[in-house]
């Protein structure tokens, strides 16, 4: 392991992952939430594109082993395991709103238990790399499940993730991994979770690797991958 | 069942009345208050729409800010179109095609590639129509969001299923939208050919707004 970090609840965090890195996340608490945008590290514009990650692999959800691709159609990541066969990506952050729903808070009055969103987090720490409101972009929702009815409707599942729920993320690219454990917007209470990361080493994937053959799509975002790291 | 709700408002009035061919598109102001309307004039056409707040351009369109708070995934008659701060920026006033996705996004070359291959890396695509128009009024690339597909069938399953289905538009269907601020609109008129979301030929559609100028 080269790094584990403990994401405390309702706080926000930043990590560059190179090539081939393993980042594992880990519920720490019922109900938590990892709020995450991925960029391409070493391109000012390359990010993830959930709309593409969807309608290449049909899915409209994220789980293993799909791969999260960018704008430029090259793999972010591949989603190479996890104890929940869903992850929300269809319904955005928390916003200032949803925070401010349960009471005003302040660091004056609350301290480090100040109450922000995930909108504030994610914002702070794009602005760490020299990124901004132009960044926001469509998140993946880690260890939530927001339902969808027959005619559509979305309904949030609140007893979707325990603590000890986990995913593994293997970079096909250099990486800026920004997240946020604030509640998820449609969580009834602000009940927020502690989240762990841990960065590993990782290993070579082969021609078999279960991202590589699970669609021809797959297979060409990651081939796209190879073309700008190698 | 759906609802189908047509609009009292007449083409002879119209201030803006422009057909865009297919693979072309479109940028351009409404004021607050006026509305816009697309007719898919063949049927099966595919428009890629994306909303700005005139006075604040990063005040953009938020697909899954929308979707969220309305709390179904698809758009029709009522839909609050909203931006990344909340604001409504358009409302779906009328809608005789009745549902539409907003989840699918924009085709690309690059996505192209990922999704049909190589061969595909040099076909028109909505990102290159969207680039292009959006440069005439400052919309580069960080600052295009997750789009609307108005006459787009994308449907979505309870296992967590999305598929690409055929349209459910037919010809002469139309979408319009009031503006609830002064936003900017940026249209590209799909060019895809790889799948039936233009029913494997697209076709142009026309545009009619009404506002005092
Ligand atoms: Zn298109």
């Amino acid at each position: 392991m080269i790094l584990s970090h403990d994401i405390p609840a309702a706080s926000y965090w930043s990590v560059r992952l190179r090539t081939g890195r393993l980042l594992r996340l880990t519920a720490l608490d019922d109900g938590a939430v990892c709020s995450a945008l991925i960029f391409a590290a070493s391109d000012p514009v390359d990010r993830l594109n959930v709309p593409d990650t969807l309608k290449a692999q049909l899915s409209a959800r994220i789980r293993p082993p799909m791969v999260l691709m960018s704008d430029r159609g090259t793999a972010l990541c591949s989603v190479t395991g996890s104890s929940l066969d869903w992850h929300d990506c269809l319904t955005g952050h928390s916003l200032d709103g949803h925070a401010e729903a349960a009471g005003r808070s302040s660091n004056a009055t609350d301290r480090n238990d100040w109450r922000r969103s995930a909108r504030y987090g994610l914002l702070s720490e794009l602005r760490k790399h020299g990124r901004g409101p132009t960044d926001l972009h469509g998140c993946v929702n880690f260890f939530a499940k927001v339902a969808i009815g027959d005619d559509g409707r979305l309904a949030y599942d609140p007893r979707h993730a325990t603590a000890g729920d986990w995913v593994t993320l293997r970079a096909e690219q250099e990486l800026l991994f920004v997240c946020s454990t604030a509640p998820h917007p449609m969580s009834p209470t602000w009940a927020p979770g502690a989240v762990r990361a841990e960065v590993h080493v990782g290993t070579r994937y082969g021609p078999d690797d279960p991202s590589v053959t699970f669609r021809p799509e797959s297979a060409r975002a990651l081939a796209a991958a190879k073309a700008v790291t190698t | 069942m759906t609802v189908l709700i047509e609009s009292p408002l007449r083409p002879p009035a119209a201030v803006l009345d422009r057909t865009v061919a297919a693979g072309d598109g479109y940028v351009g102001r409404i004021p607050a208050g006026g509305s816009l309307r697309i007719v898919d004039l063949h049927g099966n056409q595919a428009v890629d729409t994306l909303f700005y707040d005139a006075g604040n351009l990063a005040n953009r369109y938020s697909a899954f800010d929308t979707i969220r708070e309305q709390g179904s995934a698809y758009l029709t008659t009522g839909s609050r179109l909203l931006s990344v701060d909340l604001d409504p920026l358009v409302t779906i006033t009328a809608d005789t095609c009745g549902r539409h996705d907003t989840l699918g996004g924009a085709c690309a070359q690059e996505s192209n590639v990922v999704r049909y291959g190589m061969h595909t890396r040099h076909q028109h695509a909505c990102r290159e129509t969207f680039l292009r128009y959006g440069a005439e009024v400052g919309i580069g690339a960080r600052d295009l969001g997750h789009n609307v597909n108005f006459f787009m069938n994308v449907p979505l399953t309870p296992d967590g299923g999305l598929t690409f289905a055929n349209g459910v538009s037919a010809p002469g269907a139309y979408v319009e939208v009031r503006a609830e601020r002064d936003v900017v609109v940026l249209i590209s008129n799909c060019p895809q050919v790889n799948n039936p979301c233009n029913g494997w030929d697209p076709t142009p559609v026309r545009l009619l707004g009404w506002w005092s100028a």
